[in-house]
């Protein structure tokens, strides 16, 4: 008797089971993902609290590199990368440096290589890839504002041009930046001092 | 220059006053010490602007106005960086 009762009381037992599982499975896994996503959000708020994190700073921060290029550089160097996204270095040293009959000139992209072209020709002569890394950082570093990456090559091309250019790797054009683009960009440079000097002449001035 | 933040302010003060001068020597150390560049925007007679790269501080021109940090250059993919710290005079 008690055998029966036991037996009939184990194969209840095993059938509710089988009723219950699958919502006892799907209830399981839906806790399961709601405390992995409550720890996820615990997380992220927490490396968000270690990291300062706030949406809005590398925009502030680019509007302050952007305020410090234009101190630093020439008006018209400034205008340059305000209107075109970029600046021309004349290349050389002594006074051909600063002529526009200098043997050669850079471009200066925000994080892209340094291109160097002839002025006369616009023949694209290479690349020289050059960064400013967080040495105290190497891995997972951010990257510089982009007027302050401009800003720093600007300041070592002014400063020590072949001190940068021995740093950098040296490429031939088309390594990382699409020839055509530079040409391109360098029509936009030539009808843009154009139309500029065009203004100037007429003492129209462009608001900064 | 500080990588997300642009320009930070490490120290300012007028370098004919002692108590200042040895502020702006240290904060100029502590970034030479950190692998900084120093360079001095300056602008000559004719109105050219370039910089100067400065390796002490005795270098700095005693009437520039700043000292700007940046990372010093490394030859490889442009794809990372650290910003300027700046010392005003």
């Amino acid at each position: 008797m008690l055998l029966a009762l036991g037996t009939a009381a184990i194969v209840l037992v095993v059938l509710l089971w089988e009723l219950a599982r699958p919502h006892a499975l799907r209830a399981f896994a839906t806790a399961h993902a709601r405390a992995r996503s409550w720890r996820q959000r615990v997380r992220e708020r927490r490396q968000a609290a270690q990291l300062g994190y706030d949406p809005g700073r590398e925009r502030r921060a680019e509007q302050r590199a952007r305020e410090l290029l234009r101190s630093c550089v020439e008006q018209r160097d400034w205008e340059m990368y305000r209107d075109l996204g970029f600046l021309r270095v004349w290349g050389g040293v002594g006074e051909r440096r600063h002529a526009a009959g200098a043997p050669y000139a850079y471009l200066i992209y925000p994080h892209r290589p340094i291109v160097a072209f002839v002025p006369q020709t616009g023949v694209l002569l290479n690349e020289y890839c050059v960064a400013f890394p967080d040495h105290t950082r190497p891995y997972g570093s951010a990257r510089l504002p982009d007027s302050d990456d401009v800003l720093a090559k600007w300041m070592a091309l002014t400063a020590d041009e072949r001190g940068l250019i021995a740093q950098a790797n040296m490429h031939l054009p088309g390594r990382q930046i699409d020839p055509e683009q530079v040409r391109r960009d360098l029509l936009r440079l030539t009808r843009w001092e154009r139309e500029r000097d065009e203004l100037g002449a007429t003492g129209i001035v462009r608001a900064a | 220059m500080k990588p997300g933040h642009g320009e930070i302010l490490l120290a300012e003060g007028d370098v004919e006053v002692a108590e200042d001068e040895r502020r702006l020597i240290e904060a100029f150390r502590r970034e030479l010490d950190s692998g900084m560049w120093a360079a001095v925007p300056t602008e000559r007679r004719d109105g050219r602007r370039e910089a100067e790269l400065v390796k002490s501080f005795g270098d700095v021109p005693r009437d520039a106005e700043r000292v700007i940090f940046f990372p010093r250059a490394a030859g490889g993919a442009p794809d990372a960086g650290r910003g300027r710290a700046q010392a005003s005079r």
